[in-house]
């Protein structure tokens, strides 16, 4: 079955729910696409972007006591009476409110490493729960009621079964946006999160600005469904908003299968679910009142996490057979390059590197240059401190004393992200792929910085020509390094040689008019080398500097212009590959002094 | 406010401030031995407290059907394990520790009259039964995950959190309990009156905080669990089983956590869920201290208190709203003050 066609059938059976199911079974379905609004907001954040908050029921908050606040006009001064009474502008303020609070909070806590921001929106779900309560304004515990209901084109949406399809309609909105997010350029940067942020940056990435994106979309789509759910329920107090709910959203998330679209939905069905059955059934059994559900949330939880990391929806998509869509090779026109530089001009200076970690130097007075249209390997022993070099170099750890020079610019201090802005490219020694992700997608995120639509435009598919000519990029890389054959497998199914292969196409992608590779020919057979050292003697033929640290001297000596030796951090020889060769220093270096 | 007023409050909030310290102690602990945010933290100090006050008034605590029931399960686990693997000389303490271990508390709690007992004996054994259930929950919750994420780890100790509030209810029921304090006295100190409890509260703090110092720095567990804490992958090389390490830790901050509940049972009244406030606040100071420093937390902890006091007077109904908004400036500090290079892991 092709997944359209599934679609197709599912949102059938979702048009004819309301008419067969009781009233009852229609307020639940209601619950579960609240809730499923929330919990995919949940999946950006938590699966897809590696970051987590128990705090999104403080959001759902947000946006419905917005709305019930401004709901009722009394509440309003005389110039502001205008804004009252209206559900769509008590819509608007509720996600300006989430807005500016997500991105105060994001701004705090994203900095800092992952485990800070859920503690933060643990300690923030309880403040605004017992804020709720407190405020008198707010109508305190009691909360407030008399909130009216929606009402579309005239039509009253009074009705469970009206309000019904006013939140499938908003949640397949979400889910169709998300989905549309993920499968984008920004969405890649989202999704290179987990992959670390120090591969990302060198892509050009702007980490922390992905981070708060999905910090604020996942609040926003938590304050619709508040938004929703006031004017559904026609009261609010503080009760559904509170830290345990927060928690409930996780869990379903999780359960569901927090890196899947869809999982947000089965989970947030199983969870209300069982917790309604639960409700029933456990105070029953146990002769006293009182949530008991959470225990058997919580254990559920740990068994997921212990046994089945990805959730219920990867188990479920496997029961049903798809056929598997035919995946083409992208096509489009060329993107716009950058002016190359003219051969024999310096590219790069790196004068008098000190670096220091702690008490440990790595780096003592390293200075070398890169001409355009020039490859310069530098080689040493392991620990000579090469691929610290090549760390202060790219920004991703910068000197601790002396200058780099790119492109002219002073670029010592500045982030990886801004160096690879000016044309930088690298790859890593030890390999930062996303196994996940496929080959083609891989190598596009190293095309970041040649697009510019932006996270609106992605959500709704505004972008897709320029996304077409990022993937057509991407391919005409991949194809050139020559792992076309695998273009559409998962990056982390390659060999390891492959993988570095990949991590060169990368960098190709960003049109760089510098490259630095960190031993590129590594576990690469014979006849793969040789491919490789036709493909980068055609690029420094093309004008690009290419900068490599490599240990195969038979790879360096036949390819390089000039070779610089490292030991013990520091420079010991530089020239041609023939002259180094001679050097008493490097031979010493590398085979031993004579007793 | 006046000076008597303040003394008051200041008091107050030195007390519980210390309260939040020795959690706070156990949190670090916890966090850089396993990685694991201990949020479960607080339920240790409910079960404490009120394991000891079903002692005073003469019921069975449910705390010992949990130890039981935990143990089996713990048992049956390793057990299954331990016959796979081959590991014979395995069983005998797998049946010790999980099987015959809590069948002598229940023989102890069942048989000899708890409530008849010396206020420290009844301590003992309400330390006794909690205590224990800090490694069953590593092995049985986190022990399979040690090598999860930060992330991972976190969410596993909100669903711990969460299950072991539900038994809490089970066992205790939704009343609160108050315990006998450890001394009526009272001291007049000029304007302002201490009362007994607070000494004690204070006094024990101190002294756990020395013997942990002493632990730490004397004893070879203590540097098997620091070393833990500095490197993992170092300190198996060198023969320190993380394992170990792993439910030394818990084990150590379930004691803590147990004791912290039976200092504080007397002061305030403990239900089955107060336990996570109280845990929590204790990581608002564990958080000051970035998780890893033990003094800045201990500071941090005593601060919380302080603040809470007094914020009670002032603005009682916003009383947690402030101290959890406390985190906030804490972050931003933190957030000035860390530059955060990620390495390979």
């Amino acid at each position: 079955m092709s997944p359209r066609f599934m679609l197709i059938g599912f949102i059938g059976l979702l048009l004819i729910a309301p008419q067969v199911a009781s009233e009852f079974q229609v307020t639940l379905l209601n619950y579960i696409g609240l809730a499923a609004i929330v919990a995919l907001g949940l999946v950006l954040l938590t699966g897809v972007g590696g970051l987590t908050s128990f705090g999104q029921a403080a959001f759902v908050g947000l946006g419905a006591y917005s709305t019930a606040w401004l709901s009722r006009a009394e509440n309003l001064p005389d110039w502001a009476a205008i804004l009252g009474g209206s559900p769509w502008i008590g819509l608007l303020v509720g996600l300006l409110v989430t807005a500016l609070v997500a991105i105060v909070l994001g701004l705090l806590t994203l900095r800092l490493s992952g485990h800070y921001l859920p503690l933060g929106t643990i300690a923030w779900g309880i403040s605004l729960y017992f804020l709720f309560g407190n405020l008198q304004f707010l109508g305190g515990h009691n909360g407030m009621s008399g909130i009216p209901s929606l009402s579309i084109f005239g039509v009253e949406l009074q009705d469970g079964r009206y309000v019904y399809y006013l939140i499938w309609v908003v949640l397949l909105g979400a889910i169709w946006l998300t989905h549309n997010l993920l499968d984008s350029r920004e969405g890649r940067a989202i999704r290179a999160l987990k992959g670390g942020v120090v591969m990302a940056e060198a892509m050009g990435v702007d980490t922390a600005r992905s981070k708060v994106v999905i910090f604020l979309v996942a609040a926003l789509f938590a304050s619709v469904s508040g938004w929703l759910y006031a004017h559904m329920q026609r009261f609010v107090n503080p009760t559904p908003f509170g830290l345990g709910i927060g928690i409930e959203y996780l869990f379903m998330a999780v359960v569901g299968g927090a890196a899947h679209v869809w999982g947000a939905l089965i989970g947030a069905g199983v969870i209300i679910i069982l917790k309604q059955w639960l409700q029933d059934w456990l105070p029953q059994l146990l002769g006293a009142s009182g949530s008991f559900e959470v225990i058997v949330f919580g254990v559920m939880m740990i068994l997921v996490l212990q046994r089945a990391r990805d959730g219920l929806w990867p188990i479920i998509a496997r029961l049903v057979p798809m056929r598997k869509a035919v995946q083409r090779v992208p096509q489009g026109v060329a993107l716009p390059r950058r002016a190359v530089p003219e051969a024999g001009r310096i590219l790069l200076e790196a004068r008098n590197i000190v670096k220091r970690f702690g008490g440990l130097v790595a780096n003592n007075n390293m200075s070398l240059s890169v001409r355009a249209g020039e490859i310069i390997a530098l080689i040493g022993p392991n620990g000579a401190g090469k691929s610290t070099m090549f760390n202060c170099i790219s920004g991703v750890n910068p000197a601790s004393e002396g200058e780099v020079l790119f492109c002219g610019k002073a670029v010592t201090n500045l982030d990886s992200r801004e160096i690879a802005k000016l044309g930088m490219s690298r790859s890593f020694q030890h390999v930062r792929l996303l196994p996940t992700m496929s080959v083609l997608e891989n190598v596009a995120i190293g095309g970041h910085l040649r697009g510019f639509k932006g996270v609106l435009a992605s959500m709704l598919r505004l972008e897709r020509g320029e996304e077409a000519r990022l993937l057509a990029e991407a391919a005409r890389q991949v194809e050139r390094v020559g792992l076309q054959e695998s273009i559409f497998e998962p990056a982390g199914s390659l060999a390891l040689g492959q993988q570095r292969t990949l991590e060169i196409a990368r960098a190709l992608c960003a049109d760089p008019c510098l490259l630095l590779l960190d031993e590129p020919a590594a576990g690469l057979r014979y006849l793969e080398k040789q491919a490789l050292a036709e493909l980068l003697r055609k690029l420094r033929d093309e004008g690009m500097g290419i900068l490599l640290v490599e240990h195969d001297m038979e790879f360096v000596m036949g390819l390089a212009d000039r070779v610089v030796v490292m030991e013990f951090g520091e420079k010991i020889a530089e020239g041609l590959p023939e002259a180094v060769q001679r050097d008493p220093a490097v031979l010493e270096a590398y085979l031993g002094g004579v007793e | 406010m006046d000076l008597q007023i303040a003394l008051l409050l200041g008091q107050d909030g030195i007390t519980n401030g210390a309260i939040y310290a020795l959690l706070s102690l156990a949190l670090v602990l916890v966090f850089t031995v396993t990685r694991v945010i201990f949020i479960p933290q607080g339920e240790f100090v409910a079960f404490g407290a009120l394991t000891l006050a079903s002692f005073q008034v003469g019921k069975t605590p449910g705390t010992l059907w949990l130890l039981i029931g935990a143990g089996l399960v713990v048992a049956v686990l390793d057990l299954t394990q331990a016959a796979r693997s081959g590991m014979r000389g395995k069983i005998p303490r797998i049946i010790g520790w999980n099987l015959l271990y809590p069948a002598a508390a229940a023989a102890v709690v069942l048989l000899m009259k708890p409530q008849e007992m010396s206020l420290p004996a009844q301590v003992a054994l309400s330390l006794a039964l909690v205590a224990p259930l800090g490694p069953m929950v590593y092995r049985l919750a986190y022990q399979p995950l040690a090598e999860a994420s930060v992330l991972v780890l976190l969410i596993i100790s909100v669903a711990v959190h969460l299950a072991l509030v539900g038994l809490g209810l089970v066992f205790f029921g939704a009343e609160g309990s108050r315990t006998t304090a450890f001394s009526e006295a009272r001291f007049d100190l000029g304007m302002v009156t201490v009362n007994g409890q607070t000494l004690w509260v204070l006094g024990a703090s101190l002294l756990l905080i020395v013997v942990l110092f002493l632990f730490f720095e004397r004893t070879l567990h203590g540097k098997a669990l620091r070393a833990t804490a500095m490197n993992r992958t170092g300190a198996r090389l060198m023969g320190i089983s993380t394992l170990m390490a792993g439910k030394l830790s818990f084990l150590l901050a379930a004691l803590i956590g147990a004791f912290s509940g039976i200092l504080i049972a007397p002061i305030t009244t403990i239900y089955y869920d107060t336990g996570f406030l109280i845990g929590l606040k204790g990581f608002v100071g564990a958080i000051v201290g970035g998780l890893a420093s033990y003094p800045i937390a201990a500071a941090g902890a005593i601060l919380v208190g302080l603040l809470e006091a007094f914020s009670s007077f002032w603005a009682s109904a916003f009383k947690e709203v402030i101290v959890f908004t406390l985190i906030i400036p804490v972050l931003i500090w933190r957030s000035l003050t860390t530059r955060h290079v990620e390495e390979d892991e």
